[in-house]
């Protein structure tokens, strides 16, 4: 038992950072550094980089040109990256949708998609939730109906999908849609992989209470989508689509951007001043806040050690997976919370900070505010944490069912 | 990073469990405290042979050249079943302290006797008034011709009405507060001018205020270096606090199973109440409670043999604090979920309940652990 990192992860973590500090571009890190929003070009630049190295895709699979590293291994690599601020590699492509086309995909699907997966060339998005299919996903009604005609068999798709993340720059959408009402609702649900580019699909924006454009509604009107564009076998989607869920809780403690969030709190915590001037850290009541939520981190970040180590290469975490989710979500919430508060009046003005999706961007750095104002957007945005991905209480329904045995 | 046990930690811990398992049932415990000695003669000398009391020390003192991990593992599977015998109080605080700072003569003679589980020793360092500053210090110590004479009030001193010795700090310079001055004595606890009032504390542990008026030990009853105690005695509580850490995480492990347990059998409204979402959503809340509260036992560990003492305290004091907000939430919420069951002395939830309550007001309670954690961002 040893929580130290041995000399050959010691050197690992120096090669990631070397490599990070070498190639992540200027303007990214100078938008990370205050706090900015990156773009959805710094995104794929930044894949892009990673791709070259031969580090696109540190979950997969060297078969397929990912790094083949270990738990901890991805972990150093996660906290290197949240560390410096690079862009987030955006998961739908990465860690939802390939490992399903890997495992239930067929050869040439394997060849086509997952190289322009890894390479950036292709932008993923995710058709699951619908208006009135949430926690309670199986109840998705989309339908896809087969066919033949000219240009050989297919799906007609109807409906409507949302919380489409980002899919506003998607080439492509994996879907969940009903093929069968017949049965448990389970049983008639199929797995397809939809071009963006096809007639019928149309993406409308959705404005979170942050006023950022980060997701959408998708409606599909008489959508014509390929036989060969399903993955496995018809009506059997909804076993795919819980093995993509169990991939898309890996990370999801978020520790490394967590810890830079933290830093940050507490730099912001020195230079706002409190009462009588002195810095806000030297309140203990506003300090005790802080110390908590780094307790709740340290705690967090060995757990989220011990599950890693135990997944070893098996790259799916068990329900215990949960856990991590809960606190992790509820630890950015509390980040976000100080950091607002931190900045006492200049919590209030509502600059936006630079997302590019809805076309207009603001600098942090304007002279009148301090550079970290319009940090409280983050506040609101990340609400969402306790909500995605299975709710905190999906996620104590998992526990109590799968661990519990309740 | 390596979260495995070695074979030797697994096999150690195994047949602890297996003995406890067989001889240490709840109501086998039950019969040992009502006992005069308040816990098990029995149960020690079976820990003395299976080298638990002599496994944190080194082997040239005779022990077994463990380390805190594997006393925290020790000290877990002990508290899994509410053992009552002082460990804590003879091998983690005194047996550490005579080991990092007792002379050649004193590491043969009272860790030998320690180690082999023919002396018990506890350390009698708090005072009345003094809350959890390890600092304050009132009890004098004055030169005696070649020996010292010893005055003052200890308070709550685990183990001490089984103690055959006390370790006793007293002040030979400076004032009440000043980390300077303060010294450490080995007193018999039979001596001339001691006196144990005992009693047992709210989980059934015997424990004792000891008074001491003029009580002359020789020179040889030094331990470490005059007026130079202090941080030793701070390492040693420190050693004490992740023991402390890591046998709440094996109460909690047990109190979480039992309730789980009584959520499944128990029956209300026509079916188990463990159905009811209100119920589950609390138990998961307990099962993150603990596991989160096992990796900052670990952290606590591997953290109290540091080098640095200010990264040691930090994380020692993170620890405490953090599994004491687990503690109250588990201990409390299993209070509740077991209904009237839970308030009643006839089950094992009850127990487990007021060791842990006892173990968040031992060595500093959330508030001071918090206070400390959080003093150390200001220059983190």
């Amino acid at each position: 038992m040893n929580l130290d990192y041995s000399p050959e992860e010691q050197k690992f973590r120096d090669e990631v950072r070397s490599f990070i500090n070498a190639k992540l571009p200027a303007d990214i890190r100078d938008r990370a550094q205050t706090g900015q929003r990156g773009s959805h070009e710094d995104i794929i630049r930044w894949q892009k980089i990673l791709f070259e190295k031969g580090w696109g895709a540190s979950s997969w699979p060297e078969e397929f040109g990912g790094t083949g590293w270990n738990a901890v291994q991805r972990h150093i690599f996660d906290d290197e990256c949240a560390e410096a601020g690079t862009p987030m590699q955006l998961p739908f492509g990465l860690k939802m949708v390939a490992p399903v086309i890997m495992r239930f995909g067929n050869a040439a699907q394997k060849a086509y998609y997952l190289p322009r997966i890894i390479s950036a060339q292709d932008w993923w998005c995710q058709g699951y939730s619908e208006p009135g299919a949430g926690s309670d996903l199986a109840s998705l009604k989309t339908r896809a109906v087969r066919g033949t005609d000219a240009d050989g068999e297919h799906y007609i798709v109807n409906g409507q999908k949302t919380w489409n993340t980002l899919g506003q720059f998607a080439d492509w959408i994996f879907c969940l849609v009903r093929t069968s009402t017949e049965g448990r609702q389970q049983e008639g649900i199929s797995f397809l992989l939809i071009n963006m580019k096809t007639p019928g699909i149309t993406v409308k924006p959705i404005i979170m209470l942050d006023g950022e454009h980060e997701v959408n509604e998708v409606w599909f009107d008489n959508v014509r989508v390929p036989v060969e564009n399903r993955i496995g076998e018809e009506n059997k989607g909804w076993t795919y689509a819980k093995f993509l869920l169990g991939h898309e809780r890996t990370g999801i403690a978020g520790v490394g951007r967590s810890k830079s969030a933290l830093r940050r709190l507490k730099a912001l915590a020195r230079r706002q001043l409190g009462d009588n001037g002195k810095p806000l850290i030297e309140d203990s009541r506003f300090r005790d806040r802080i110390a908590q939520v780094e307790m709740e981190l340290i705690a967090l970040e060995i757990t989220n050690l011990k599950v890693i180590s135990a997944e070893g290469k098996q790259h799916a975490p068990g329900p215990e997976a949960s856990m991590l989710k809960i606190k992790g979500s509820e630890i950015q919430q509390m980040l976000t919370e100080l950091c607002m508060q931190a900045l006492g009046p200049y919590a209030l003005p509502w600059l936006h900070d630079g997302l590019d999706l809805a076309g207009s961007s603001q600098p942090l750095t304007d002279a009148f505010a301090p550079r970290d104002a319009g940090i409280s957007g983050s506040y609101f945005n990340v609400r969402k944490t306790t909500i995605y991905g299975g709710s905190t209480e999906v996620q104590k329904n998992i526990i109590s069912q799968m661990i519990l045995g309740l | 990073m390596d979260f495995n046990l070695s074979e030797e930690q697994t096999a150690i811990q195994d047949s602890l469990k297996r003995y406890l398992a067989k001889d240490y049932s709840f109501e086998q415990r039950r019969a040992i405290l009502k006992s005069p000695l308040g816990h098990s003669a029995q149960a020690w000398a079976t820990y003395a042979e299976l080298g638990i009391l002599a496994l944190p020390f080194p082997e040239s003192a005779g022990g077994l050249g463990g380390n805190a991990i594997d006393t925290m593992l020790i000290a877990e599977t002990l508290g899994t079943s509410l053992a009552l015998e002082p460990f804590l109080a003879s091998v983690v605080l005194s047996g550490s302290l005579i080991n990092d700072i007792g002379t050649p003569a004193q590491r043969e003679s009272l860790l030998g006797g320690i180690t082999q589980g023919e002396l018990l020793v506890s350390l009698a360092h708090g005072e009345p008034g003094a809350r959890y500053a390890t600092n304050h210090v009132a009890t004098t110590a004055k030169a005696d011709g070649s020996g010292w004479s010893l005055s003052g009030h200890k308070a709550v001193v685990l183990g001490a009405p089984s103690a055959n010795k006390l370790l006793v700090s007293a002040r030979t310079s400076g004032g009440a507060f000043d980390a300077n001055g303060v010294s450490l004595f080995v007193v018999d606890a039979k001596a001339a001018g001691v006196t144990i009032r005992a009693y047992a504390n709210q989980d059934n542990q015997r424990a004792g205020d000891v008074l001491l008026k003029d009580v002359k030990v020789g020179a040889d009853a030094l331990v470490g270096a005059v007026n130079q105690a202090l941080p030793a005695i701070e390492h040693a509580i420190d050693r004490g606090i992740a023991a402390l850490c890591a046998e709440a995480v094996g109460v909690m492990a047990t109190l979480n199973a039992q309730t789980l347990e009584y959520l499944k059998n128990r029956k209300q409204f026509g079916q188990p109440i463990g159905k009811f979402q209100a119920l589950q959503h609390r138990m998961a809340e307990m099962a993150i409670a603990a596991e989160q509260a096992r990796s900052m036992a670990l952290l606590a560990a591997v953290k109290v043999d540091t080098s640095d003492a200010a990264d040691r305290r930090r994380h020692v004091s993170a620890a405490k604090a953090y599994i004491g907000q687990s503690a109250r939430k588990v201990g409390q919420d299993a209070v509740q979920m077991h209904g009237g069951m839970g308030v009643t002395d006839e089950l094992m939830a009850a127990h487990l309940f007021k060791r842990l309550t006892v173990i968040n007001a031992t060595f500093g309670d959330v508030e001071h652990h918090l206070g400390k954690f959080s003093d150390s961002l200001l220059v983190a």
